[in-house]
């Protein structure tokens, strides 16, 4: 293991304790945000089987061709950060610097769509509130539809923002100084949370844009 | 170091998840009645295996990992089904 | 008190440890050592504790007269909220396990410290930003809602500072997660060579299980609060019946955290007095690996039974049914325990020494508490005595009979390796002895006036409850002499108390092995396990053995 020779913090043994550590507290903040979106998945579901016409009727209001694009955005973007991975792993500075920046400016492409398709749902009275219309009879459990929709997105998009913030700034690491050649965890910690983020969009996508499409 | 197949891995990764989201854009016009559900989210859950597998690499993970990891659906689970069994089973409306 | 113990800190060697590594306040402000952040949380618990100790006794002031009078009704309500979220996540949750745990985690398992130290101490800033910002929301006006915060009243009728009271909360539970987090990883990664996961002392089971329980609830407890909070601030939100919410949602997410936060709570002193008993016995422990699964099967189980809580909110009859009979369930592993300590008693060469006084103490108001959970546990038992002082009296049997006489006993266990000085034993005893009479008499007539029908949460109520109040706040005034008393003379032992030595109470465990207070790094050479976890026979045998060949 050339890993025993690198540089590591007090407190460890050495490095690959030191890596170990760190990629299993990672992932277990990962199951906490399983519990802490699952609470909000909880709630839609909830919801949705107690007012599944509602929810169809609010469905069919957003816009898919902008969800339908954002996903693959946000899929695209987890394959560019897996290679930015791979590159930091194999010590090659500057393709990882290219990929981690390729994979944060999907990540703004992907916040821009969003920031889009809000600005239409609120120009057309979608956003919950004293705006809010909504054909009836459905009017007050689309706005808990459109509640739950601008909730989960919106805090997914945060999720996202703080990921693009960080992986920028990695990128901006990776160019400028060789940290990450000498120790590489933390780019496969950030690829960790950023493969997260995509799945949790990957369930939120079919929940949102596709309930009862075909009607 | 071989780099091909890593390559290859990631490429073949990206063009499924991107199928899967075409599918499950599709399947969602078809009429399957209450499977439009089961059918959208049994395809979230494949490419969420893909995820896990190909780009976080959970097979080359210590065991430990694959614990916690399945801790937290577990307790996902928990509080789902417990708050269902209450959702789900009121005599009243 | 004699005199040469007021000599003994002169002489005493200023060998290098970690209370004398750096002296400035930026040394410990900024200090990454686990052992100096436990004593952060020290403070910080204790000034919280009295904070929402004053609010208690002014309640119970203002229930000495039926009619009450002392306190408005508004006032009084924004007492109970005080005291209730004080106390809960700025004394209770960060208790043991984050000064204790802090402390204690690394030096038991041979550690130099925990895996992510800076992590450590950023929680403890979280939980001091949380905690200011739930200061102010007391000091800003207060808040009415009771510590259960539920919906609708707090997020659309309350008047208040709830968004502060809330925020709090939020940002103190990253530091929860951040410590759990941080528990969790160390227990697994930094064991020292030897010490297999059957031999951990029973304290690092009940913090690991602790840390789960952290790590797995409180992210929903955070979003809970989040969603209140949206509501409150936006004026819709997805508990709000007008779009077709439940509120219940609201309890269901609430409980889901708060039902097992029980059991963060309890937890850690079921893990402190297996330490005790054992040690204070003179015995290994009964039944070590029971202990250790009911720890996690407690965990696990405290999970599944929230709804308990939600017996009259109109929830579903049969999701009532399902709670109720989990919630019987899960009596079982805490009389595990119960059982395995008593057996570990049994025979056994008992001292009673402080720490012992109130792992005693514990068993017996615990298991008061725990029974009596039994009680509201059964649907139409709870029916009566839903919102009741019944309630009232069985969680404080838990929560203070149980976790803050866990915390006690730990508190003066460890106090010799903590501070490297011995407090004075009889006052200890005292103190000891007055708590736990006055806890009694404060909350056992709650018993009595909860099932008479007194409900809780009100400043006035019917004349015939009046003798019962009274003793009840009597009680508290003894209860408030007590806790005084360690205050008292453990500051006092900080200067003239006599030096403790490495192992003062002659204990096993890895803590025991290094000097007293601990060096910075913890242990002056690698500790290698080799034995079983409370190996009190053999250490008996060396004892006896060492004494044959000094005569
Ligand atoms: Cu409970």
């Amino acid at each position: 293991m050339p890993d025993s020779t690198l540089a590591h913090a007090p407190q460890f043994d050495d490095a690959s304790q030191q890596r170990e550590s760190a990629t299993f507290g990672m992932w277990i903040f990962l199951a906490t945000e399983i519990l802490f979106f699952g609470a909000m998945f909880l709630g839609y579901t909830a919801y949705r089987l107690a007012y599944p016409a509602a929810f169809a009727a609010a469905s069919r209001h957003t816009l898919l061709a902008f969800g339908a694009t954002n996903t693959a955005v946000l899929l695209i973007s987890s394959a560019t950060m897996a290679f930015a991975v791979r590159a930091a792993r194999e010590k090659r500075r500057t393709a990882l610097t290219v990929r981690l920046l390729l994979t944060a400016a999907l990540g703004v492409l992907f916040l821009c769509i969003k920031g889009f398709e809000y600005a239409r749902e609120i120009s057309e009275h979608l956003l919950p509130g004293a705006s809010f219309q909504f054909d009836q009879p459905y009017a007050s459990h689309a706005e808990m539809f459109f509640y739950l929709y601008f909730l989960m997105t919106g805090v997914h998009a945060l999720h996202v923002t703080i990921g693009v913030v960080l992986i920028a700034i990695s990128g901006f690491r990776a160019w400028r100084t060789d940290a990450f050649m000498r120790n590489d965890t933390a780019v496969d910690l950030l690829g960790l949370y950023w493969h997260f983020v995509d799945i949790i969009w990957v369930f939120l996508f079919p929940l949102i844009y596709l309930v009862e499409r075909h009607s | 170091m071989n780099r091909e197949p890593a390559t290859n891995r990631f490429l073949f990764t990206a063009g499924a998840l991107l199928g899967l989201l075409a599918l499950t854009v599709g399947a969602a016009y078809v009429n399957l009645g209450p499977f439009n559900t089961i059918a959208a989210l049994t395809i979230s859950a494949a490419k969420t295996v893909l995820i896990l597998v190909f780009f976080m690499e959970i097979r080359e993970r210590s065991p430990v990992i694959w614990v916690a990891l399945a801790t937290g659906f577990f307790f996902f689970g928990i509080m789902f089904a417990l708050a269902m069994s209450d959702f789900l089973t009121r005599g009243w409306k | 008190m004699n005199t040469e113990t007021r000599e003994l800190p002169m002489t005493l060697e200023p060998r290098a440890n970690y209370l004398n590594d750096g002296h400035s306040i930026r040394s410990w402000l900024l200090t990454t050592d686990h052992k100096r952040i436990g004593l952060l949380y020290m403070v910080s618990i204790t000034l919280f504790f009295f904070v929402g100790g004053a609010a208690a006794a002014m309640m119970r002031l203002e229930l000495l007269r039926p009619q009450g009078g002392l306190v408005t009704s508004a006032l009084y309500n924004k007492l109970f909220t005080m005291h209730g979220v004080i106390m809960v996540w700025f004394f209770l949750i960060p208790s043991i396990p984050t000064v204790l745990g802090n402390f204690l985690v690394p030096l038991m398992i041979g550690a130099r410290d925990v895996a992510f130290p800076r992590l450590n101490l950023v929680s403890w800033y979280l939980f001091i930003a949380g905690g200011a910002s739930a200061l102010w929301a007391i000091i800003a006006g207060g808040v009415d809602t009771g510590w259960t915060f539920y919906t609708p009243y707090s997020s659309t009728y309350a008047n208040g500072h709830v968004l502060a009271m809330a925020a709090g909360i939020f940002i103190a539970g990253f530091g929860s997660i951040a410590t759990g987090l941080n528990f969790i990883v160390t227990i697994h990664k930094m064991r020292a060579p030897g010490l297999t996961w059957f031999r951990l002392p029973l304290f690092i089971w009940t913090i690991y299980t602790t840390s789960l329980i952290l790590v797995l609830a409180t992210p929903v407890l955070a979003i809970t609060l989040t969603l209140m909070a949206l509501e409150r601030l936006f004026g819709v939100g997805i508990f709000n019946p007008a779009m077709g919410g439940d509120p219940l949602l609201f309890q269901h997410l609430f409980w889901f955290y708060s039902h097992p936060a029980v059991y963060i709570m309890i937890l850690p002193s079921m893990g402190v007095v297996s330490e005790l008993i054992p040690c204070f016995s003179r015995k290994s422990i009964f039944g070590y690996n029971f202990i250790a699964y009911a720890t996690i099967s407690i965990g696990v189980f405290g999970f599944l039974v929230w709804g308990h809580h939600m017996f009259v909110s109109s929830q579903s009859v049969y999701a009532g049914m399902i709670f109720s009979i989990l919630s019987f369930l899960v009596s079982i592993p805490s009389a595990i325990k119960v059982f395995n300590w008593t057996a570990t008693l049994y025979k056994g060469s008992i001292t009673f020494q402080t720490p012992m006084l109130y792992a005693f103490g514990f068993i017996g108001l615990f298991t008061i508490g725990g029974l009596t959970g039994l009680f509201l546990a059964a649907l139409a038992v709870d029916v009566h005595l839903h919102d009741t002082y019944f309630v009232i009296a069985h969680f404080h049997y838990i929560m203070v009979g149980g976790a803050v006489m866990g915390y006690l006993g730990g508190l003066h266990f460890w106090w010799p390796k903590i501070t490297g000085r011995l407090y004075c034993e009889w006052l200890a005893k005292l103190a000891a002895v007055t708590i736990f009479a006055g806890f009694n008499l404060t909350f056992f007539p709650q018993f009595i006036l909860g099932f008479m029908g007194m409900p809780r949460r009100y400043p006035v109520y019917a004349p015939e409850f009046q003798v019962l109040n009274v003793l009840s706040t009597a009680g508290a005034s003894i209860l408030a002499i007590g806790y005084l008393l360690p205050l008292a003379y453990l500051l006092w032992s900080l200067r003239y108390g006599k030096p403790a030595g490495a192992n003062p109470w002659k204990a096993t465990g890895l803590e025991w092995k290094t000097s007293s207070p601990p060096p910075r790094d913890n242990f002056a050479n690698a500790p290698v396990v080799t034995e079983e976890p409370y190996n009190y026979d053999a250490q008996a045998a060396e004892l006896s053995l060492e004494e044959n060949s000094h005569a």
